[in-house]
């Protein structure tokens, strides 16, 4: 490792806060990316489901 | 399979949702691989910057979100094009789908470069020709968010962000050259095709890992959102329905 003890490292020699705020936001960019589109996709089955339910039902009473 | 198969093919929604599933797969997790890689590898191993200590490992997110805001725009005036020319679905889905993910790409570059500054040049911002035109990019994505928003009927607000999409690559090409052309206080690119790079091979592999995993990344959203956008279009067909019931 280039850092002598993981506080070095944490510090970035006086950086840290630029550096690591970096880092962060970028996780959180590329999470909520991954998390809307299962979530998207989860919400298409799920009112894809009660539509089908819907047309069928309304197929039966016709 | 030859290309002119493949040119059909890509006109069929179903065998396109059907090959995406394991892409997806296969190019998320490599994505989580080599991102994870890259990152550790630049943050705790790569040797410090002689001028700028450690603020400079920040290169290692900063350069790949910004080539990939410019790869996924360059996606983004292929797909007008082809929707322009050859009227193909698939291009208006993929001009539908990959707006959010090259905006949050582009600010990401953004806000990172700012970051960057601050301790390197002494400012969040400059209006130098690289950050300006990154944020005509930055707005180009905003254009395109908006106008489908506005736009009630669906083909009309295709072909009109097919349009601003195509225009909007005149700008790729002066993000691109604007360190070359201009004086800026944007150091100049890392990587280039005709030259090696100028930094030793223990700081810029990291970087090529991080800017692999950014398009396995990229890969693996658009045809996660190109699927997406296949389902709500073909709701209502047979096979759409049988996968809806196979999962209930």
């Amino acid at each position: 490792m280039n850092f002598d003890s993981f506080s070095e490292l944490l510090a970035m020699g006086g950086h840290g806060l630029y550096v690591w705020l970096s880092y962060g936001l970028s996780l959180l960019v590329i999470v909520w990316n991954v998390w809307r589109l299962r979530s998207e996709r989860r919400r298409f089955f799920r009112e894809a489901r009660a539509r089908l339910k819907r047309i069928d039902s309304a197929a039966d009473s016709r | 399979m030859n290309l002119k198969t493949l040119w059909h093919r890509l006109g069929s929604p179903r065998w396109l949702y059907q090959m995406s599933g394991p892409w997806i797969a296969v190019l998320g997790w490599l994505a989580a691989l080599l991102l994870v890689t890259g990152c550790i590898w630049g943050l705790a191993f790569a040797p410090a910057d002689y001028q700028q200590g450690n603020s400079f490992r920040i290169i290692y997110i900063h350069v790949p979100t910004a080539i990939v805001s410019q790869s996924v725009y360059m996606m983004l005036g292929a797909a007008g094009l082809v929707l322009l020319v050859w009227r193909m679905k698939v291009a208006d889905m993929v001009l539908a789908t990959a707006v959010p993910f090259g905006m949050s790409m582009t600010a990401l570059a953004l806000f990172t470069g700012a970051v960057w500054g601050k301790p390197t040049w002494g400012t969040w911002w400059v209006w130098d020709a690289r950050t300006t035109s990154m944020l005509v990019l930055l707005f180009l994505y905003f254009g395109l968010y908006a106008l489908r928003q506005a736009i009630p009927r669906a083909e009309t607000a295709g072909r009109a962000c097919a349009v601003l999409a195509l225009l909007g690559t005149i700008n790729i090409p002066i993000i691109k050259y604007s360190v070359d052309w201009w004086l800026t206080l944007h150091q100049p690119a890392t990587f280039k095709i005709t030259e090696a790079p100028s930094m030793p091979p223990e700081m810029y592999l990291p970087l090529l890992v991080n800017v692999l995993g950014m398009y396995c990344l990229f890969g693996a959203v658009v045809l996660a959102g190109l699927r997406l956008e296949i389902l709500r279009r073909e709701r209502d067909t047979q096979w759409v329905r049988q996968l809806v019931e196979a999962r209930a």
